[in-house]
């Protein structure tokens, strides 16, 4: 810039040169995505990616994450990080409907985990309720490798006219900057900075970073941004996330390739005595930034009075190019828009890490074949990383706005568009373990496996979002399975045809004990162009007859059970390399599964995922309260197979279990023509069994499945005990 | 003046919150809690206290659940 | 009623969020959605009130305190007290009970946590204008979503709620340690009534079930449509 920087403009340098605003690790990384198809209308580079449904209806969705704040204060962490992202859709200038969590903490024996967990749900609820958008659905899961740096992800979807999406580009020299909502504190001073730094002992007693949420303002400053846009007053319209104002209008600058006088001293504040660095800086939360047309700036402001939020004018747009502070008539600061936007970028050297080849060992031949598979199943159903999430979703009202037509608890929430027939499905997914043992192939199996969830409730996938949760990447390990992960999520992206939209980077997630697991979550959305043709999981009849198929045809594949649920939860080892993902396949049979649903043949499918076979059968007869009579023959045929363990309890992806009245046998197995299925039973009465290696009452299943996951393990009924 | 208010829940109405944290202190190592409730705390800044108890009455308290007290702190 | 369609009015608080979900089952029973601004005091001349869900002023001091004292509720107040048809659904039945409309109070559930889900009640009295086109006895699968929905009353009260056959709907799992599984009281003018359980959110066969409409259907019963 041509001189020393002083002190303000150094703080906006710092904070928006911070990976969380400015990418520098990331970026090059993250143009291996696809980002264009014939559905979306906005790719990166906006607060959300968008993609139109039909009707001239779109979905703005978007999901991000709020790692560090939760660790250091979970509720107040994860409440604001439904805020953010609340705001980010409602910047696209859609309403937001629906709200989504990947989630990831310490194993529950720890008290620290189960303080972080309890809050971070109770601070999920107690914003997503207050403000009236329903939380549909999202994830959990449980691994030492989260121990003190839970990972809260939070995606939110809004819908929109096409006609009247809204840009975050600052246009109109002389236009009025309006800023709307809370009042400006010292709330989260240096947090981007803060969200991109490992956490150490310091950390934890750093609270006062730490923002709070208030969904009663969020709730007035949505309402009156969709009344500002409804009634036509506003030229853009843009969130204040990390980095606060400077953020906000530095990037509506640069993308409008405008300039912004802020004059500082008309922000509204909370505090006394604040510097204007703070002001520009401030994370404090519920605020919009707008341009308004001279015109319409006393209008705008009434509005914003009739729903009794802040509103004041806080600056011009000037055609100067730069963000200038600007205090009681003083420049205080002046720095180029576009320049502080735009991060310096650190390109780094791919080397595969000597722990891969390490955890990768793995003789299936090592793995005993159970005694008791009673004991097995019980054992995994009551195990946190499977455990119904009931006692989490229940806590989170999802049927605000009265459009939740799948709840949560399914692969896949499924959504209306009410006044038409349309309607959407979304998942969140993420499979750490899986990444850690092998990056690739877990980064495309991420995606795949969304994929399949979207498919098996019959929804056509249509794009991605993403969080890409990773530890350091300046060590060399951290930096591969970055590349790497992302690496694979792109090539699964185009293989299956789903562009990423949307997505954020959340790096150095680091403890004392070490990195996270690799863990690139994905927010996958579909579209039904009806959707009263959907599917669940739940056996639906007495005497369907259940069918198992996977894309892949040739002979069953050895490695099924490395990586898998069943290793760890009953052998307490994280150890193999897990199938690779058969894109090809995937999309084979997920296309197949679809077809299905919206044709009429089938309203029951499930993915095999997590504990596989068995795990998914047990699932489905229990949320349809109907047992399962699996086939003699099939089993005296896994016994001849000899790897009986792997067919049931093994994970391949690219399979689903599908159920149907036995008079469609015909028309199934003329679809499945050229796939390999198997039909292994049916479905009735109120056991659950196989052959003669399963026999359990629903009743059982249950009472592992349905426990509480915030008591205490072994204090509840059949808690996990320490595995063998 | 200021105007410190204490609201509480009424004797013999369930105070879940306050349960809890008399469940937890012992867990803690805190012996010899017998009770615990949990109030609110409301400090104001006002010209006079003569409406303060209206305040409290009619918004600060539910009377059916709750009772409450006030002092001039300054 | 002047013929038209039977008009329906729905109080909006700024932090009210079943604001639109109750205008829009207004519009499945087949009468006219009125919006109700809570800083005007008009009730657009309505035939009957609706005090929809959510968390009215943020419900930071206790549910609906604020709201009663909104401009709004004054005419709604003395629409009440002239045998206007009131439903106070979850926070609604809060502010409701806060506004003296309605006895007792709605304490933090037991258990503490936020409850979202599908309950079983009994409708306990159909002479009531938002229960007269259920069957006495009637079991309905209703939703509920709340954190304070736990009834309380001291027990002279709740004697005489029980004796003047007051108690409306009554949950056959209690969710939130309600004295007497209360879900729902009305007043000694039977005309006011508030219930915890979400009757809008189950008004639309797309969502699986049209239960909701019986409760909302039974004021078009008592204005004789």
């Amino acid at each position: 810039m041509g001189r020393e920087p002083n002190y303000l403009e150094l703080s906006l340098f710092s904070v928006m040169w911070s990976e969380h605003c400015g990418y520098k690790n990331s970026r090059p990384l993250l143009r291996r995505f696809p980002n264009e198809g014939a559905r979306v209308l906005q790719g990166p580079g906006e607060n959300a990616g968008v993609v139109e449904v039909g009707d001239g209806w779109a979905l703005a969705f978007k999901m991000e994450s709020h790692n560090h704040p939760s660790a250091v204060e979970p509720y107040e962490g994860a409440a604001t990080g439904v805020g953010g992202i609340i705001r980010d859709i409602l910047a696209m200038g859609a309403r937001p409907v629906a709200l989504l969590d990947s989630l990831r903490f310490g194993p529950l024996e720890e008290e620290r985990n189960r303080y972080l967990f309890r809050e971070v749900v109770r601070g999920i609820g107690g914003y997503g309720n207050a403000v009236g958008v329903p939380t549909v659905g999202g994830e959990v899961e449980f691994s030492p490798a989260y121990s003190g740096n839970p990972l809260v992800n939070a995606m939110c979807v809004g819908l929109i006219r096409v006609n009247d999406l809204m840009r975050s580009r600052a246009t109109g020299v002389g236009n009025a900057v309006v800023l709307l909502g809370s009042k400006t504190g010292r709330d989260g001073i240096h947090g981007a900075t803060f969200a991109s730094d490992e956490l150490t002992e310091e950390s934890e007693s750093k609270r006062s970073n730490v923002q709070v949420g208030d969904p009663f303002a969020e709730k007035m400053l949505i309402e009156c941004c969709l009344e500002l846009l409804r009634q036509d007053l506003l030229v853009s319209l843009q969130d204040l996330g990390a980095a606060g104002i400077t953020s906000s209008a530095s990037e509506m600058a640069a993308s409008g390739g405008v300039g912004i006088d802020i004059e500082v001293e008309k922000v509204p504040r909370r505090e006394t005595g604040m510097e204007p660095w703070e002001v520009m800086i401030s994370e404090s939360q519920e605020r919009m930034l707008t341009v308004v047309e001279p015109e319409k700036v006393d209008e705008a402001l009434a509005l914003a009075k009739k729903y009794g939020i802040g509103g004041t004018v806080v600056g011009s747009v000037a055609g100067h190019g730069d963000l200038r502070v600007v205090e009681d008539g003083e420049v205080a600061g002046t720095v180029s828009a576009e320049h502080l936007a735009d991060a310096p970028v650190y390109e780094r050297e791919v080397v595969r890490p000597a722990y891969l080849d390490e955890v990768q060992k793995f003789n299936v031949a090592e793995i005993p074949e159970p005694e008791d598979y009673n004991e097995v199943l019980l054992k995994m159903l009551s195990h946190p990383n499977l455990r119904s999430r009931r006692s989490i979703y229940r806590q989170y009202d999802h049927e605000v706005g009265t459009s939740t037509v799948v709840a949560p608890g399914a692969d896949a929430a499924v959504m209306r568009i009410k006044g038409t027939k349309r309607g959407f499905a979304v998942t969140t997914d993420g499979r750490g373990r899986h990444c850690y043992l092998d990056p690739r192939g877990g980064g495309a199996a991420t995606v795949a496996e969304a994929y399949r969830n979207l498919s098996c409730v019959g929804a056509e996938p249509v794009a991605v979002t993403d969080c890409l949760n990773f530890g350091s990447p300046e060590k060399p390990d951290g930096y591969y399975q970055l590349a790497e992960c992302v690496e694979g999520m792109a090539q699964a992206c185009e293989a299956l045809g789903t562009p990423v939209v949307s997505g954020n980077v959340s790096l150095f997630n680091e403890t004392d004990r070490g990195p996270i697991y690799p863990t690139p979550t994905v927010g996958m959305v579909g579209v039904f162009e009806d959707v009263g043709w959907h599917a669940t999981s739940a056996f639906k009849r007495e005497g369907d007859m259940v069918v198992v198929f996977d894309g892949k045809i040739g002979p069953r594949d050895d490695s099924l059970l490395a990586g898998s649920e069943y290793l760890e939860i009953v052998h307490g080892r994280v150890a193999g390399a897990p199938p690779k993902p058969d894109l090809a396949a995937e999309k084979r049979a997920s296309d197949l599964v679809r077809e299905m649903i919206r044709s009429g043949l089938i309203d029951t499918a499930h993915d095999l995922s997590g504990g596989g076979k068995l795990v998914a059968l047990a699932e489905m007869a229990m949320d349809g309260g109907i047992g399962l009579r699996y086939d003699e023959t099939e089993v005296e045929a896994m016994r001849k197979y000899g790897h009986r363990l792997e067919i049931l309890l093994g994970e391949k992806g690219a399979g689903f279990l599908i159920a149907f009245p036995e008079d469609r046998w015909n028309e199934v197995q003329e679809v499945l023509g050229g796939f390999a299925y198997d039909s292994i039973g049916y479905t009735g009465g109120d056991r659950f069994r196989i052959g003669d290696l399963v026999d359990l009452s629903l009743d059982e299943l249950r009472d592992a499945y349905d426990q509480d996951l915030f008591g205490i393990p072994g204090e509840a009924v059949g808690g996990s005990e320490a595995v063998g | 003046m200021k105007i410190r208010v204490l609201v509480r829940p009424k004797e013999g109405i369930l105070d879940p919150q306050g349960e809890a944290v008399r469940g937890a202190l012992p867990a803690l190592g805190f012996g010899g809690v017998k009770t615990v409730h949990i109030g609110r705390l409301i400090e104001m800044e006002v010209e006079s206290a003569d409406e303060v108890d209206a305040m409290c009455r009619r918004l600060l308290s539910n009377p059916t659940i709750e009772e409450y007290e006030w002092e001039v702190v300054s | 009623m002047g013929g038209g369609l039977v008009r329906i009015g729905v109080t909006i608080f700024p932090g009210s969020n079943c604001d639109r979900d109750a205008l829009y089952a207004v519009g499945r029973m087949g009468a006219e959605p009125v919006e109700l601004w809570h800083a005007e005091a008009d009730l657009k001349r309505v035939d009957a009130v609706i005090v929809p869900g959510g968390f009215s002023y943020g419900d930071y001091l206790r549910p609906g305190a604020i709201a009663r004292f909104a401009a709004v509720m004054g005419p709604l107040e003395g629409f009440a007290a002239e045998g206007g048809p009131v439903i106070g659904v979850c926070n609604g039945f809060q502010v409701l009970c806060e506004a003296h409309l309605l006895p007792g109070a709605l304490l933090q559930n037991t258990h503490m946590r936020f409850v979202c889900d599908r309950v079983r009640v009994r409708v306990e009295a159909t002479n009531t204008p938002w229960t007269a086109g259920c069957e006495g006895g009637e079991e309905l699968t209703l939703p509920v979503a709340h954190n304070e929905g736990n009834f309380f009353a001291d027990a002279e009260t709740l004697a005489r709620l029980e004796d003047e056959d007051r108690v409306v709907l009554r949950y056959l799992e209690n969710p939130n340690g309600s004295a007497n599984d209360i879900a729902g009281v009305c007043n000694e003018g039977r005309n006011v009534v508030g219930i915890m359980p979400h009757p809008e959110r189950v008004s639309d066969p797309a969502l699986g079930s049209e239960e909701g409409l019986k409760i909302l259907r039974s004021v078009l019963v008592g204005a004789g449509v």
